[in-house]
């Protein structure tokens, strides 16, 4: 890349801390229409911490709250409680007018590539808009696009070409070019490969590690896919029915999980070994994630739980401090003990 | 195994018209299925693998379907709707990907399962109706009396694919076809529905055909693994041999780009460069061409080949494989990623 100081925010800021640190986050939905309707507490005193140039992986079941948690993070929502803290200061509740400085520093790239590129658009037009917004001219920020979809693997010449004209792939890397534009320091990344075919996956997981890399980006990786998180974090947070059940670097996390559901979770997923897959050992959970509209009492995995006992039926576990020479974290009252 | 195969597929080809042109799905594919085994057809979007699953239904109305497939001996391409009709549902069955969309909101679970009893033999409503609680029973839906009284909506997307599968197999079909049947539901719901399917299909020794995108369910279910790319049939083996000794590189590309669960390996992946083909403007030689390492590095005469000639299949020892520079089986083995590709 080319030595465009502009794009790097000024070293004035403290460098100690972490980057990005989240406390008690919660965020409760208002029920919907009719009698029965209830507030739904998607994300519950929810807590971690991103360092500088890290990649947390955020993982769960569909409805588990690790997109609402993303959303917050970059204050698409706001939350109802707790905070969330960037470079030392709180930004949970600024205004959308005191977000806007912030919204150079973290950006999002989204699930479905096409349905999040506006498709009347050119590329250089998706990829500029920010640097437009920002203040910067019309030519530079489009001699800005260029450099970045080199940078992100397209080929600048096809910058006035229209989404529909780049395949899946590429049109992630056209939302990832458009998200390093006011060059973040943290990207959320909710579901960045899921919807992209097996093969083309692994094109955007590079893609993405050697942005990291180069442009020493901090990462929240969300997504369901393990094996896809054990590739691109450093730790990985375990989220289940709103709440981190476990969080730890990532080999620990993997290699030993300590709660019942990451175990579960580890052991459900088909690997693409024939040979292995046989010869395993599963835990097969029953029934399915339960709503969050109505999450049960306790520990809200017991009804779950292969290890379930009384006292998981009446109080919730809490993500306590890591026990002593233990670098994890788990929310469980009979965590796996290694 | 000389056991006769209960569907039969030969030279298949689908053909829809399009304002584009004439687009071919499906291009000569040809495979079996025998009883009690489960062939995994894996592809990526735009593969025709789901087209291939249709086809087999007899449910593409507006294609042109050439070729052959036969269910014990019966042709079914070009049979009337109504024969057709008489087979479906009674001789084979298909689950989908989202079983929400494919019950009807309007009727109780247990009425939908019963009317495909009624229609098929002719049952009375309360034999229809005994059948449809035994069904939800046996697919393990808690409380099936109960349960069988209540609209698609109040079941979860797991317990739905349960009544899916409850309904695909009332009428105790000989073949289930189950197209992406774990996609839409999370990993710890997806190994409770293919532990079912498994346990159904010993208990009755079914044919099942499994289309999927994921080498991982490939793995833990199918017998016999067919690998299609943009149309064609690249590779077919059984399901070790395929994972081990993969001879097409798109299949050895495939593997080697995924990421393992059991790979503590933090290196970049292997990636296959470029995008799937797309069906409208096919390349004239072997639609993996473009993106395949080995037809890159070789000379230029077997660059050219592999550019302008489409390969046929070519069987070696009940492994067949559809590429002029095949991988031999002593090719290194397919071991996660070390070396980084730019």
């Amino acid at each position: 890349m080319t030595n465009d100081n502009t794009t790097r925010p000024g070293p004035a800021r403290p460098v100690h801390g972490p980057l990005l640190s989240v406390r008690d986050l919660t965020m409760t939905f208002p029920g919907g229409r009719g009698r029965s309707a209830r507030p739904v507490r998607a994300v519950d005193n929810v807590g971690f911490d991103v360092a500088r140039g890290e990649t947390l992986g955020l993982v769960g079941e569909s409805g588990c709250g690790k997109s609402t948690t993303g959303r917050m993070i970059v204050r698409l929502l706001e939350p109802t409680g707790g905070s969330v803290t960037y470079d030392g200061r709180d930004i949970s509740h600024l205004s959308q007018r005191d977000l806007r400085p912030l919204r150079q520093e973290i950006q999002m790239v989204f699930q479905d590539p096409h349905s999040s590129l506006n498709p009347r658009r050119t590329v250089a037009r998706i990829i500029a808009e920010p640097l437009l917004v920002q203040g910067r001219t019309a030519a530079e920020a489009r001699r800005r696009a260029a450099e970045l979809m080199e940078l992100v693997g397209l080929i600048p010449e096809h910058i006035d070409r229209r989404p529909h004209e780049f395949s899946g792939g590429q049109a992630q890397r056209i939302g990832i070019a458009r998200a390093l534009a006011t060059g973040p320091r943290l990207i959320v990344a909710d579901e960045p490969v899921s919807a992209l075919d097996v093969s083309v996956q692994a094109q955007i997981v590079n893609l993405m590690g050697r942005l990291q890399r180069e442009l020493s980006l901090a990462y929240l990786f969300i997504a369901h896919d393990l094996a896809v998180v054990r590739r691109v974090c450093d730790r990985v947070a375990v989220m289940y029915l709103g709440r981190i059940v476990e969080i730890g670097p990532k080999e620990r996390v993997y290699a030993a999980p300590a709660h019942p559901y990451t175990r579960s979770l580890l052991s459900a997923v088909p690997l693409p070994d024939p040979v292995r897959e046989r010869a395993r050992e599963r835990i097969t959970l029953l029934g399915d994630p339960p709503s969050p509209a109505s999450p049960p009492p306790g520990c809200t995995f017991h009804p779950r739980c292969p290890k379930a006992r009384q006292i998981c039926r009446t109080e919730t576990p809490e993500l306590g401090p890591p026990a002593p020479g233990e670098v994890r974290q788990v929310a469980c009252h009979f965590p796996e003990t290694p | 195994m000389a056991v006769e195969p209960l569907l039969s597929v030969r030279d298949l080809t689908v053909t829809f018209a399009t304002d584009g042109g004439p687009v071919r799905a499906v291009d000569s594919l040809s495979f079996d299925v025998e009883r009690g085994r489960t062939l995994g057809i894996v592809g990526e979007s735009g593969s025709g693998k789901s087209v291939t699953s249709m086809a087999v239904m007899g449910l593409h109305t507006g294609a042109d379907v050439s070729g052959s497939i036969t269910m014990e001996g019966r042709e079914l391409v070009g049979l009337a709707e109504r024969d057709l009709n008489r087979l479906r549902g009674r001789k084979m069955a298909m689950i989908f990907q989202d079983p929400l969309s494919s019950l009807h909101p309007y009727y109780t679970v247990g009425e939908q399962i019963a009317e495909h009893h009624r229609v098929h033999f002719g049952s009375r409503r309360a034999a229809s109706r005994r059948r449809a609680v035994e069904m939800l029973a046996e697919v393990g839906i808690p409380e099936p009396r109960r349960r069988a009284g209540e609209y698609p909506h109040r079941f979860s997307g797991g317990m739905r694919q349960r009544v899916m599968v409850a309904m695909a197999l009332a009428c105790e079909p000989d073949l289930l076809i189950a197209d992406e049947p774990t996609t839409a539901l999370d990993v710890t719901v997806q190994a409770q529905i293919l532990e079912l399917i498994a346990r159904i299909q010993q208990e009755r020794d079914l044919a099942v055909v499994l289309i999927t995108h994921d080498l991982g369910v490939v793995a833990r279910v199918a017998h016999d693994v067919l690998v299609m790319y943009g149309g064609r049939a690249a590779e077919r083996a059984p399901v070790d041999v395929v994972f081990a000794a993969p001879a097409h590189p798109y299949t050895r590309g495939l593997l080697d780009s995924l990421p393992r669960l059991d790979d503590a390996d933090d290196a970049p992946l292997r990636a296959i460069p470029g995008s799937p083909p797309s069906l409208l403007a096919p390349a004239p030689g072997c639609a993996f061409a473009p993106r395949c390492r080995r037809a890159a590095s070789a000379g230029a005469e077997a660059r050219q080949r592999c550019e302008r000639v489409e390969p046929g299949p070519v069987a070696v020892a009940g492994h067949m494989v559809a590429c002029h520079l095949p991988l031999g089986p002593d090719a290194a083995p397919c071991t996660p990623s070390s070396e980084a590709t730019p």
